[in-house]
């Protein structure tokens, strides 16, 4: 359910993305993600939700590329980086360590945008001068 | 003519929520009050430990509450009988508040009072062991709740609400004599994926715990202020 919140946060970042490029619509046609295994974020359900959400609006047609990060653990023991899961309680299995030191899987970014300009007509006339 | 281009953002996805919320918290660090986000899944006894809570600080300290509750006013109607100012949220569908929902909720506080004079300001979150924990509203603290009655293997299943808190709380031990359950397993699980938080055990009920609790609380806020810099409270 969250996942319709965050898309919404995805969108309002795209549009301030658009905005940099001024009167120049860019069309989009893939938004690269990374999603961090140890998040509150389901990848099936964003681009369920993405797709939903894009309807009808300049992004229509903009595919949703989500890059799994695993989640890794670095035991403050002995350095080594593992794979904490569940089933251990995140501990090391070098050193039975509790999960310290996280080095990936808090991932929620927008990594790139893939897109083209259509560099003939202008999207908006520009504005009329007041005299 | 086309060309295909690539923008690296590095963006957070939650950009705009961050946004937001940092500016809650210039708002905070003005105001120079301390902002706790309380967090757990339904029926934890967030309210049960407010009603505590408040009526024990009120001795000394000044607070409100933003209570975020998903269709009703119940739980405002419960600690407003505690004589402390409580602005409900309704957060319609949303499982969680976000940065603009407090926002929100900070417009009709300051419509009650001036918030300058508190010392401390709660926010009750939407029950939920999931998601708000990536939406941040702009606390300086986050705190989670866990009730003995929901078994010691849920800081392992929803981690990363635990992993983020500043200090866990394992609520209704009064209810642990007659549950098959061990208080120590539950604490081992929680310093498993969080081992620098603080745990406290705590009854709403018998009021067990309650004093390290409101220590714990007091001694965040004298932190909080005391890093404030002249230009955060000028803000
Ligand atoms: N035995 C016992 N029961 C408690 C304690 N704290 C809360 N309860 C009970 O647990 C139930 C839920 O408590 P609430 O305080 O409403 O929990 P909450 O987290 O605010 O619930 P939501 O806001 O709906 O998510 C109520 O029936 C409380 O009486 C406690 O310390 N001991
Ligand atoms: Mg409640
Ligand atoms: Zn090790």
């Amino acid at each position: 359910m969250h996942e319709v919140d965050m898309t919404k946060c995805l969108l309002l970042s795209m549009q301030d993305w658009r905005q940099q490029h001024g009167s120049v619509s860019p069309s989009v046609e893939v938004v690269h993600l990374q999603v961090g295994d140890f998040t509150c974020v389901e990848p099936a359900q964003l681009v369920t939700t993405w797709d939903v959400a894009i309807r009808g609006s300049w992004l229509e047609g903009a595919r949703l590329s989500i890059e799994a990060i695993p989640l890794v653990g670095r035991c403050v023991c002995c350095s080594a980086t593992y794979r904490p899961s569940a089933e251990s309680a995140y501990r090391s299995p070098c050193c039975d360590h509790p999960m310290e030191e996280v080095v990936s899987g808090r991932e929620l970014r927008i990594r790139s945008v893939d897109y083209t300009l259509t560099a003939s007509v202008p999207a908006e006339k520009p504005a009329p001068v007041p005299s | 003519m086309h060309m295909p281009l690539e923008d690296t953002l590095g963006l957070n996805l939650l950009a705009a929520n961050q946004h937001q919320a940092e500016h809650n918290r210039e708002h905070f660090d003005a105001w120079r009050l301390l902002c706790i986000n309380l967090m757990s899944s339904p029926g934890a006894g967030k309210t049960s430990l407010l009603e505590r809570s408040l009526a024990a600080l009120a001795t000394d300290l000044s607070m409100a509450v933003l209570e975020g509750d998903m269709t009703t006013q119940l739980d405002a109607e419960r600690l407003e009988a505690v004589g402390v100012p409580v602005v409900p949220i309704t957060t319609g569908r949303a499982c969680h508040l976000d940065a603009a929902m407090v926002s929100g909720g900070l417009k009709l506080l300051r419509q009650q009072l001036d918030p300058a004079c508190l010392d401390l300001l709660w926010v009750e979150n939407v029950g939920n062991l999931v998601c708000p924990a990536e939406f941040e509203v702009g606390e300086h603290r986050k705190v989670a709740l866990l009730s003995v009655t929901e078994g010691d293997d849920k800081p392992l299943k929803y981690p990363v609400m635990f992993r983020e808190a500043d200090c866990v709380l394992i609520t209704k031990t009064d209810l642990l004599p007659y549950l098959p359950v061990e208080v120590e397993r539950i604490e081992a699980h929680i310093r498993a994926v969080n081992p620098r938080c603080t745990v406290i055990r705590v009854s709403a009920s018998t009021g067990e715990g309650l004093e390290a609790w409101h220590s714990w609380v007091r001694q965040q806020l004298a932190q909080q202020i005391a890093q404030l810099t002249p230009a955060m409270v000028l803000a």
